[in-house]
């Protein structure tokens, strides 16, 4: 029995009935056979119905290639009922992938020509929506004649399918460039908004057409004009503006014209600012014409008074109550601040509000302009307000936060203990979202504030008395009393309250920090070592730390062991040379190239039986840099075409490892200062650093493209003569990120080099974090230098090789 | 450019698609249960555009019903957002049942108003003619 078949209400109806998925695909499984069979019976009353019916099935995520024919045969068909369905059949089911859809060419040929503007426009719409380079290259000169049609409906509908045409086939725009000036003239606002997006497509695609699209920018501007002057139309009002959609066209349209073009500006100069003045804000569609009015005047050569305009606008849009105005505003002035800045610092106290909000974009975006609006005359107070908001601030935020309060600290901090106390308060409130080198930063800071040792030692102090947990702040006091501990106990300090502490607590707070769970292995070796600083540094005796040590010889965590180990040593075997090797260590330079000298210098110094204990040396000092025991990184080279420069030369060394991994091996040879005996090993490196720094040499940009640029800038030590130290920066101004960056260098036999390990191996977009690399350069001979690098990098999802001689070296590098 | 136009009910279900840039039709669901699920996660606090992959999601809500537009980064939000509204006045004038039972209708009134991916028309009466017409030649 063959059930009637249902009309399309009927089986939606029982689709949304069906309670389960299963259910629901039995009664479209049914509906579908039904279906097949009425298209092989031919039934041509029903087949619209059928072919509807099918649609709906298709939209829920269903096949329904099957009713593809059906299309075209409805199609064909001369009622329009059918016609229209067919057609939105032919829209839905079929798309330039599959074959079927060359046959509606046909069809679509003869309706565009057969003058019932209904159906014309019904062609039209779908021809617009699938069709295929073939089929507009075929049924374009039909478009143009429609577009000259005297009904506007159909007239409507021929411009936006040549908008269509033209981005399938560029070519076409030639015939769809001289009418246009003939649309602009119509009063019907369909075309009209129509025309303006052709006009939009054609500029975009050719700079010819925008030359010749300035010319019509007065007839623009008029148009314009009439709509915003123009009294209610009951026609096209929408909330009391009249077509703001044509207005926002024609805005953009604008904007386009008068890029970088000053005359076209001029001319939109008035209109503008008339805009933008006689809108009504208090609805929807006001605000969207003026945004879009704002985005106009910010992208054309605009007068300096129109765009103060604009930036006060879109601080008026912040204090709206609607979120969605909000939230363009935020937009916007993100997009604004390179350009404007003075401008935006204007409604800076605004933006501080915005971050209170409870929307996470918004409240993200009003981060990132805040950041942006940090200068150093407001640094203080935006530092108060962005730490107020780190403490409450969802996690996801915190990060971004964190790491942008603490580079706006580091540009334009107004003095040291501001600085230390900012970032302080940052890895107490957030301490597990900064980054790793954080801890580095600070101690290095520290390290390099003498006056404020006892300050911020006794700072650290307290913050670690109250709470244990937060590690990069454990790390940093728990190495900060360890260098400086003898400061706390000594006296008191002028810049904060007295604190007494007994070398007890002390102790009694660095062993609670060994062995609490919260404490990451790192830490602990921090404490470690912490405790062994301050052997030497104690008045009193030293058994109890000689105890702890010795109880962490047999701890099971491999690395503590080890310190441990060789800590007992330390006291037992070597003790007279304790004092020596635990000293304060000297002020580390930023980058911390020398760190890795002195830690090679140390690691000379002690006898080869203990030779762990040079590692462990090495991993003392090395901890500044937050790698774990390497002192060089000699990098994999590989093979230079060129035979004139030849490689990495004979240091006698271990064969080189990939890059983090090698482990306690460090050179026995070649180092630049002679040592011989341990007591002396601290000394040269000292004298190395307390030197004053010889006259500049000039940085040299070696390297540019697509806006990554790589500078090299050299320093020569006066106590070695024949050592060169160049670091290699690399920037990147360009939008995209540059990743899996490798600098390789390659010097004439006679020299010696040796790499470092780079900053890291992405340089971000924008002008973020420069990429540096140190180098350095034994040049005995005094030859002169010649330098080749490679670099290889991702950028713009491209791989880029390039091997190039670096010219123009200073004579000052190796004389 | 307009990118998708979606209708979906507050359960997730999606009353009414059209898409105006191929998109295969299993990504297609992929698409429409991603999108729905950021939209119907969003508060009454939170505002009403979303940045979604590369391109910018405006959605309103109208009782249980959704509407959603997927445009690209040139178009003005607010626009948009003032489109959506537009639409839903024609439909209430139009139909005075629930409106999903006569599908194909809201598909013709939606291409009345957008053009491959372009606004055409704006005004509730041009909008409705051609409907008005098609209604009388049915019913003789």
């Amino acid at each position: 029995m063959v059930l009637p078949s249902l009309k399309l209400q009927d089986l939606i109806e029982q689709i949304r009935g069906a309670k389960t998925q299963a259910q629901e695909r039995e009664v479209i499984q049914k509906e579908c056979a039904h279906i097949r069979a009425s298209f092989r019976d031919g039934d041509p009353l029903h087949r619209h119905r059928q072919l509807a019916k099918l649609l709906y099935v298709h939209m829920l995520g269903y096949p329904a290639h099957f009713g593809q024919m059906e299309c075209l045969k409805l199609i064909a068909s001369t009622r329009f009922t059918d016609k229209r369905v067919g057609y939105l059949g032919a829209m839905l089911l079929l798309d330039e992938r599959q074959d079927a859809h060359l046959l509606i060419t046909n069809s679509i040929k003869n309706d565009m020509s057969q003058g019932v503007p209904a159906v014309q426009g019904l062609a039209l719409c779908t021809l617009s929506t699938m069709g295929s380079a073939e089929m507009c290259r075929d049924l374009a000169s039909e478009v143009e004649k429609l577009l000259l049609q005297p009904s506007p409906y159909v007239r409507k509908k021929a411009v936006l399918t040549a908008v269509h045409m033209i981005r399938k086939v560029p070519e076409l725009s030639s015939i769809f460039l001289p009418p246009c000036t003939q649309l602009l003239r119509e009063r019907h606002h369909g075309i009209l908004l129509g025309t303006v997006t052709l006009i939009t497509e054609l500029c975009e695609r050719s700079p010819a057409a925008l030359k010749h699209f300035r010319k019509m920018v007065p007839q623009l501007v008029q148009i314009l004009r009439t709509l915003v002057t123009t009294g209610y139309s009951k026609e096209h009002s929408i909330s009391g503006i009249s077509d703001p959609f044509l207005q926002v066209q024609i805005l953009r349209l604008l904007r386009i014209l008068g890029r970088n073009h000053d005359e076209s500006s001029d001319a939109m100069n008035d209109l503008l600012a008339q805009v933008a003045t006689n809108t009504d804000t208090s609805r929807n569609a006001g605000n969207a014409v003026l945004f879009e009015t704002v985005m106009t005047i910010m992208d054309i050569r605009s007068a300096a008074g129109l765009r103060v305009l604009a930036v006060n606008i879109l601080g008026r849009f912040l204090l709206n109550s609607d979120k969605n105005i909000r939230y363009v505003a935020l937009t916007s002035l993100l997009r604004l601040v390179q350009s404007d800045h003075s401008a935006v610092q204007r409604h800076r106290p605004t933006v501080v509000e915005c971050l209170q909000e409870p929307d996470a974009s918004l409240s993200r975006r009003a981060l990132e302009l805040s950041l942006a609006l940090v200068n150093s005359s407001n640094v203080r107070a935006m530092m108060q307000e962005l730490q107020t908001f780190l403490s409450s601030c969802p996690p996801d935020l915190r990060a971004d936060c964190a790491s942008g309060i603490l580079l706006a600290a580091e540009r334009f901090a107004p003095n040291k203990r501001w600085h230390i106390d900012t970032i302080l308060r940052v890895l107490t409130m957030a301490g597990i979202y900064v980054r790793d080198d954080a801890v580095a930063n600070l101690i290095q800071l520290i390290g390099g504030a003498q006056e404020l040792h006892a300050y911020s030692v006794r700072r650290l102090y307290s913050a670690l008395a109250e709470d244990i947990s937060q590690q990069p702040t454990v790390q940093v006091a728990t190495w900060c009393i360890g260098e400086y501990g003898d400061l706390l106990w000594e006296g008191s300090c002028e810049e904060s309250e007295p604190l007494q502490v007994e070398e007890e607590e002390v102790l009694t707070l660095l062993e609670r920090v060994l062995q609490s769970h919260l404490s990451l292995p790192a830490t602990r070796g921090y404490a470690l070592t912490a405790l062994m600083k301050l052997s030497t540094r104690l008045r009193g005796d030293n058994n109890r730390i000689r105890q702890v040590v010795s109880v962490y010889g047999s701890c099971l965590d491999v690395e503590l062991q080890q310190r441990a180990v060789e800590y007992n040593a330390l006291f037992r075997k070597y003790d007279h040379m304790r004092a020596a090797i635990l000293e304060k260590m000297p002020v580390v330079e930023p980058s911390g190239p020398q760190a890795d000298e002195e830690a090679k210098e140390s690691g000379e110094a002690v006898p080869s039986p203990s030779e762990p204990q040079a590692s462990k040396l090495m991993d003392l000092l090395d901890l500044l840099d937050g790698s774990s025991g390497e002192a060089q990184q000699l990098p994999p080279m590989a093979p230079s075409p060129e035979d004139s420069l030849v490689h990495l030369l004979d240091l006698p060394c271990d064969p080189p490892a990939p890059a983090c991994s090698s482990s306690a091996a460090h050179p026995a040879g070649a180092p630049p200062l002679p040592v011989d005996d341990g007591t002396r090993c601290l000394r040269p490196t000292r004298e190395l650093l307390l030197s004053p720094t010889p006259a500049p040499i000039p940085n040299l940009r070696v390297f540019e493209r697509e806006g990554l640029q790589i500078n090299l800038s050299f320093v020569r030590p006066p106590e070695t003569p024949s050592l060169l130290l160049i670091t290699v920066t690399a920037t990147n101004t360009s939008g995209g990120d540059v990743t899996h960056f490798i600098c390789q260098a390659a010097v004439p036999k006679s020299f010696q080099l040796q790499l470092q390990p780079p900053s890291g191996d992405t340089v971000p977009a924008q002008g973020g974090l420069p990429m540096t690399q140190l180098l350095r350069i034994l040049n005995p001979n005094k030859a002169p230098l010649r330098l080749k690098l490679r670099l290889t990098y991702t950028h713009f999802g491209q791989s880029v090789q390039e091997i190039f001689e670096v010219n123009n070296l200073p004579v000052e590098t190796w004389q | 450019m307009i990118k998708f136009f979606l209708m979906v009910n507050k359960q997730g279900q999606t009353r009414l698609s059209k898409y105006y840039e191929h998109v295969d039709i299993n990504k297609r669901i992929l698409l429409e249960t991603e999108v729905i699920k950021s939209c119907l996660s969003r508060s009454n606090e939170q505002c009403s555009f979303i940045e979604y992959k590369d391109f910018k999601l405006v959605y309103r809500q109208y009782a249980a019903l959704f509407i959603v537009v997927g445009v690209n980064d040139a178009e003005n939000e607010m626009a948009v957002y003032e489109f959506i509204h537009n639409f839903v006045e024609v439909l209430d004038e139009y139909f005075s049942q629930v409106i999903m039972f006569n599908l194909d209708k809201v598909h013709i009134i939606l291409d009345e108003m957008v053009l491959n991916g372009s606004i055409v028309e704006t005004n509730r009466a041009r909008i409705l003619a051609p409907l008005l017409i098609l209604d009388k030649m049915s019913e003789s």
